[in-house]
């Protein structure tokens, strides 16, 4: 099953980024990485595993640098636009949930690794880029972390991560479309309700 | 020549296998089957496989358990120099070269990984790989238990690698059977590890692995390039 030796490192993937808005994106994968490590590597409360803390840290720390909506409309694909304003609303609350969650638990996980940063290549006034990253595993190859991200009024937000090749919207797109051909968009809001209050 | 002939076997396999997959699609006409089987493969993991990997953790120091996978590692650059050279792409090849050399030399037979501490990059090509390079479609998809996901095109792969692996050539029987149970408890840790994190993102097990795994292997016999995704819409 070599998939899974490179899915442990998804503990990494969501260190990104709060910023300025004129932070140019590699710097701010950088310095929201690093921020979060620092915390996770010093503080108490996250060292004993305490899930509301964890959580807060990746609310506060990660979350604002996310282009949820941009996320959930992409994982969606062509149901999107069938999706009513209130279904799309839900959808991306829902959505933002899981994710919190699941990186919440990932970076329990989390152990001696380190971010390696490769440089930015792309034009001064581009407005999507893809940010690359590797996270250096004791004893493993490294893994890359890719993070898709675009160019907003509110700074650079990201709204792809791509771990060793998997992208995760396009991952959720078969998710999302098997629920949706079962149970429609409400079927779908429903087994992310179920999931998250589980 | 038994074995021989059931390398020409797969071979055939290979080439027959599923001539409709653009990239991008999901081929899974078993799907039936491998959710079954996928079914199946969910308590063996949960209450056979962790509690022995759970076991092995708490028993064996980290540096042996790092040993051991080095030592699969070793055997991968092995067949990852076969790869390179069946795909041209002879700058791995030296690499892959390097690192068997230092490592079974210097390492103990690849127990210790002189030649990452050296920095020098693993190839990482496989069959697999080499048969997409050559642009055979992955085929249908196929859920194998305990093994895990695979396609016709990479499970065939996976079969000649264990058929030419150096451990069984190892004369003595229960020490090559030794090796055999470590190197799959060694992987099977990996897998539970991560089967934590995919109980907590999926909303369908079964198909995230999938995509997972196809987009995963994808991405690997590109080199990290794949060509972009064409939109369903």
């Amino acid at each position: 099953m070599k998939l899974f030796r490179i899915l442990p490192a998804l503990c990494c993937a969501l260190f990104a980024v709060s910023a300025l808005a004129q932070e140019a994106p590699d710097a701010m994968v950088k310095r929201v990485s690093q921020e979060v490590l620092v915390i996770i590597k010093s503080d108490p409360k996250v060292q004993a595993g305490d899930q509301a803390r964890i959580r807060e840290v990746v609310e506060t720390k990660l979350l604002p640098n996310f282009d949820f909506e941009r996320l959930t409309a992409l994982a969606m694909g062509r149901n999107w636009r069938q999706a009513a304003p209130e279904q799309q609303k839900q959808l991306v609350e829902q959505f933002r949930t899981l994710l919190v969650r699941t990186y919440s638990g990932a970076l329990t996980q989390y152990r001696d690794q380190t971010m390696d940063y490769k440089p930015l290549r792309a034009d001064a006034n581009a407005t999507e880029v893809t940010v690359k990253t590797e996270v250096i595993r004791q004893g493993g190859a490294p893994v890359p972390i890719d993070y898709a991200m675009a160019k907003t009024p509110q700074g650079w937000k990201v709204y792809d991560i791509i771990v060793g090749g998997v992208s995760l919207v396009t991952n959720y797109r078969d998710e999302f479309n098997e629920q949706i051909k079962n149970g429609g968009v409400d079927g779908l809001i429903k087994t992310l309700q179920k999931k998250n209050g589980a | 020549m038994k074995r021989t002939c059931a390398v020409a076997a797969l071979a055939c396999a290979a080439l027959l296998s599923g001539c409709a997959t653009a990239p991008g699609k999901i081929y899974d006409p078993f799907e039936a089957g491998n959710r079954a089987m996928f079914a199946i493969n969910e308590p063996i993991m949960e209450y056979i496989a962790k509690p022995v990997a759970q076991f092995y953790v708490a028993v064996t120091p980290s540096f042996f358990r790092a040993a051991v996978s080095n030592y699969v590692n070793n055997i991968d650059d092995l067949f990852s120099i076969v790869n390179d050279a069946l795909q041209g792409k002879w700058d791995k090849m030296g690499n892959d070269m390097a690192r068997v050399m230092l490592n079974t030399g210097f390492g103990f037979g690849g127990l210790i990984d002189i030649a990452s501490d050296l920095s020098i990059p693993r190839g990482e090509e496989d069959f697999g790989q080499t048969f997409g390079y050559w642009g055979f479609p992955q085929g249908p998809y196929l859920f194998i238990p305990v093994w895990g996901p695979t396609t016709v095109r990479d499970g065939t792969g996976s079969i000649l690698r264990l058929l030419w692996s150096p451990t069984n050539e190892i004369p003595n029987v229960p020490v090559r059977n030794v090796i055999y149970g470590l190197v799959t408890l060694s992987e099977i840790n990996d897998a539970v590890e991560a089967m934590k994190l995919v109980d907590q993102a999926a909303l369908d097990k079964y198909t995230f692995i999938r995509r997972a795994y196809l987009q995963r292997r994808e991405y690997m016999v590109y080199d990290g390039k794949p060509p972009p995704e064409k939109d369903e819409d």
